[in-house]
């Protein structure tokens, strides 16, 4: 400026800035994300990679594609990483050895109704990832629990490039030999047999289905659920997120798990199945945790995390599908904003109805 | 902090980059004095001063150039020796860069002080009330910015009965060190103004609350005040915004100030270090408030540091002198978290300016607004409990209402929420936009009322008017009949005499 000029526009103050950043929260966010996607590539294969890049490619594509009908430019908006993120997370919420189509659609489903329909970044009701993961799973249960037990990259029977590109296109050829069922699946029907799980589970099933190297059945995000692990309190330490709603929400998980499992151990799986099962983690760090659909104070954030929890329980334990993640973080979204009515923060001098405090 | 509140996250405020050093650790410095001074006529909060000087009239420094007028105002002082070439209008230190009445001084160059008579020789024999008389005629107003005529506020503190004077060193903006410079250069006559202020509010104990990013104010205020045990210098931690008087009020006693309270109704009266300073001058030296000490500090400045600027100095004629290296983004007054933003360089420092910063592109930190990600960073950094992000999207669709049920009243401005959001929304904006239309509206409110009570008065004069003029004319009309009445009377009379004597 010209310091003898009148300056056109005043600005209010502050005049300083902390520096955060919409792109730069993403970014962080995804590089927590990384380690752990970067070892489901591992455990995978090329099927698994050739799937994240449809699922966030479509993500991508039916966020650009609601800008322009919006007539608002494009790359600024794709560039803050909130598109790229929900892409990523919905695909390692899959099958790693899905279809194409279902990446494609669950892609495009999660940006444009889940979040763009709402009026796009902030204005969605519910998580833009479980929604389209919940709208697959409704719409395409066969192909939404085809899971396939994991084949490293570096293992001899693994398909190559072009051979997990064929998988991910047209499907694996003799699915049947690789398929298998996950944990909470597994748990689910035998008991729906009549099998309980002492025997369902028993040994070396155990061991199968609970690797905490990741060597067992289940999407991306479901077995490096160390690393997913990791890379959330990675998120806590570099202030991303708090501890309020992960620890609520696994506190949700695993307490009625651990009163159910002393109670009928050939009944109720234990706690620590529970966790590292499914998409537990990976909802407890990287989607209760999302900004936009959670709560705004830390008491509500607690009590959101423990309806979370709570609800994935219920559902896995006595709900139709094995795994509840998804529903429950949808349903706990959907009393987000009652929660954030009901719990607001005790403004100075005033008691928590607003009155000003007696003398 | 409890336990509890550490589990719900009750912390506020922020810890911003304090960028202090090496501004603060530098000597003060004194500026070659400018040709002119442009004084403004209201430094403080309250009413203007009365000029009482004449164009072409020679003063001397501290000579009374301006007079308070009425409860509320403040005197103000010639801050330089020579002769008032106009009585008229300057440019406000305001953003608006609205003109107010003011003074301008042509200086002549002695900077030669009025003789000060009856300096007290134990000023502490003196009336309390004389001493705050001598406060207000030296024109001291609070010099952390909220510039409220300082006598004034002694005076109210003694009716209300004051215990317990805290003394705001706060400093918790970035950049500024001026208080921090008081404290370290002029401690004893800090606290020597400390005990004049005691002695005139009537207060037992003084707490002088220091920010502990400031070691070595710290230590020697903890010196100067080492023979007076009512006095007691106490380090707070370094977290903006602690220089709220509430703020600070409840770090030091644990306490809480109701929302319709003041601290004086908790018997504690809240001044700053540099008006304790200025409390001195005007007792024990007779020296009224006609100079200050100004941080020049941001990237854009050759040499930042503190210097004593008199009160009138344009900000242009302080960059003439101390020079800046690069066309500043951002001139500001102030400090950066509540700061105003100057029109132009063209205006004089004031009895409230604690800083002139100079600020490059990249410090002011501008950027384009980006949708709310409703990430409650505002939340956790509000030091009053309130929820900028809701309160801003309310303002957004002009639901005033919306907003003040959520707290809006309450909000102080300092700007935190703003300074963490990482969307850049300018939330402090929303809510001066939104006070501004509500205090409109009660104006508004105020004069329609107005109207409609005079049209109720006038409604109710006329039918009061018709309903005695009729009553006039009914009475008139009865005196007519009961006139003709007798008339006809007299007249029936009349002939029956008539026809009585005809008879």
């Amino acid at each position: 400026m010209n310091t003898l000029a009148t300056t056109a526009t005043p600005i209010a103050s502050p005049h300083a800035h902390g520096g955060a950043g919409v792109s730069v929260v993403m970014l962080k966010v995804m590089a927590a994300l990384a380690p752990a996607t970067l070892y489901g590539f591992w455990l995978y294969g090329w099927p698994a990679v050739h799937l994240w890049f449809i699922t966030v490619f479509a993500a991508l594509l039916g966020e650009a594609f609601c800008l322009r009908l919006a007539k608002r430019r494009a790359m600024p908006v794709l560039l803050d990483g909130s598109a790229l993120l929900t892409g990523w997370l919905l695909a390692l919420s899959l099958p790693p050895w899905a279809p194409w189509w279902l990446g494609a659609v669950g892609g495009l489903f999660a940006t444009v109704v889940g979040k763009q329909v709402f009026g796009g970044l902030g204005q969605n009701l519910f998580n833009p990832a479980m929604v389209a993961r919940v709208a697959l799973l409704i719409s395409f249960p066969v192909a939404m629990t085809a899971w396939v037990a994991p084949l490293p990259l570096t293992s001899a029977g693994a398909p190559g490039f072009l051979d997990g590109l064929l998988i991910t296109l047209s499907g694996a050829a003799n699915l049947d030999a690789v398929s298998s069922a996950s944990l909470l699946g597994h748990a689910k029907a035998e008991l729906s047999r009549g099998v309980d799980l002492l025997q369902s589970l028993s040994g070396d099933h155990l061991a199968h289905f609970l690797s905490y190297s990741g060597a067992r059945p289940g999407s991306l995000g479901e077995t490096a659920g160390l690393l997913i692990a990791a890379g959330g309190i990675a998120m806590i330490a570099m202030g991303i997120i708090s501890w309020h709603i992960p620890a609520a929400m696994l506190a949700g998980i695993a307490i009625p798990a651990a009163i159910g499992h002393a109670v009928d151990p050939a009944r109720y799986l234990d706690a620590t199945a529970h966790v590292f099962s499914g998409a537990a983690l990976l909802g407890a760090f990287f989607i209760a945790t999302d900004y936009v659909t959670s709560p705004n104070t830390r008491a509500g954030q607690l009590v959101f995390g423990l309806g979370c929890g709570l609800l994935t329980y219920v559902i896995r334990t006595w709900g139709g599908y094995p795994e509840g993640v998804a529903f429950a973080v949808l349903l706990m979204n959907a009393l987000t904003p009652a929660i954030d009515r009901l719990m607001k923060p005790r403004i100075y001098g005033r008691n928590r109805k607003g009155a000003s405090l007696p003398l | 902090m409890g336990i509890l509140d550490r589990i719900f996250g009750n912390h506020w405020g922020v810890h911003p980059d304090d960028r202090k050093r090496p501004a603060a650790d530098l000597p003060l410095r004194r500026l070659p004095m400018p040709a002119h001074l442009y004084v403004p006529l209201q430094q403080h909060i309250g009413a203007p001063a009365r000029p009482v000087v004449l164009v072409g009239q020679r003063v001397l420094k501290g000579q009374l150039i301006a007079e308070a007028q009425g409860a509320t105002s403040a005197a103000i002082h010639a801050p330089s020796s020579g002769t008032v070439s106009a009585v008229g209008e300057i440019t406000a230190p305001h953003a608006s860069g609205l003109p107010v009445p003011g003074i301008t001084i042509a200086c002549d160059g002695e900077d030669r002080w009025l003789e000060a008579a009856d300096i007290p020789a134990d000023p502490f024999a003196l009336e309390p009330a004389e001493i705050s008389r001598r406060i207000a005629a030296a024109g001291v107003v609070g010099m952390g910015g909220a510039t409220f005529p300082s006598a004034l506020k002694l005076t109210l503190g003694k009716k209300s009965g004051i215990s317990t004077l805290i003394i705001n060193g706060g400093e918790c903006e970035p950049y500024l060190s001026c208080d921090d410079r008081v404290m370290r250069d002029f401690a004893v006559d800090v606290v020597d103004g400390i005990r004049l202020m005691l002695h005139a509010s009537g207060a037992t104990t003084a707490l002088v609350g220091i920010e502990d990013n400031k070691p070595e104010a710290i230590a020697a205020m903890k010196q100067a005040a080492a023979s007076f045990p009512e006095i007691r210098v106490c380090p707070v931690p370094a977290r903006y915004p602690m220089g709220s008087e509430k703020h600070l009020f409840s770090a030091l006693t644990g306490k809480e100030v109701p929302a319709d309270a003041r601290t004086t109704d908790l018997g504690v009266l809240v001044h700053n270090v540099g008006t304790a300073a200025a409390v001195h001058d005007a007792i024990r030296n007779g020296r009224p408030l006609v100079e200050r000490i100004v941080t020049l500090n941001g990237g854009a400045w050759r040499a930042p540091g503190n210097v004593v600027v008199p009160v009138g100095m344009l900000v242009s004629d302080l960059i003439a002198v101390a020079e800046l290296k690069e066309q500043p983004a951002r001139l500001i007054m102030g400090g950066p978290m509540m700061g105003t933003l100057l029109p132009s360089a063209i205006v004089p420092v004031v009895k409230g300016s604690s800083g002139v910063l100079a600020l490059t592109a990249a410090e002011a930190a501008d950027g384009d607004a980006q949708p709310c990600i409703r990430c409650s960073s505002c939340v956790r950094a509000c030091p009053v409990g309130l929820l900028p992000l809701e309160m801003s999207a309310r303002i957004r669709n002009e639901d005033y209402a919306g907003a003040v049920d959520l707290g809006l009243k309450d909000c102080i401005a300092c700007g935190c929420c703003a300074y963490v959001c990482p969307s850049r929304i300018p939330l402090v904006q929303y809510f001066g936009h939104a006070k501004g239309e509500l205090a409109a509206r009660d104006r508004t409110k105020l004069r329609n009322d107005a109207t409609k009570r005079l049209v109720a008065a006038r409604a109710e004069r006329l039918e009061r008017e018709t309903k005695e003029k009729a009553e006039a004319a009914a009475r008139r009309k009865a005196e007519r009949a009961k006139q003709k009445a007798a008339e006809a009377a007299a007249a029936a009379a009349g002939a029956q005499a008539d026809s009585e004597t005809t008879a």
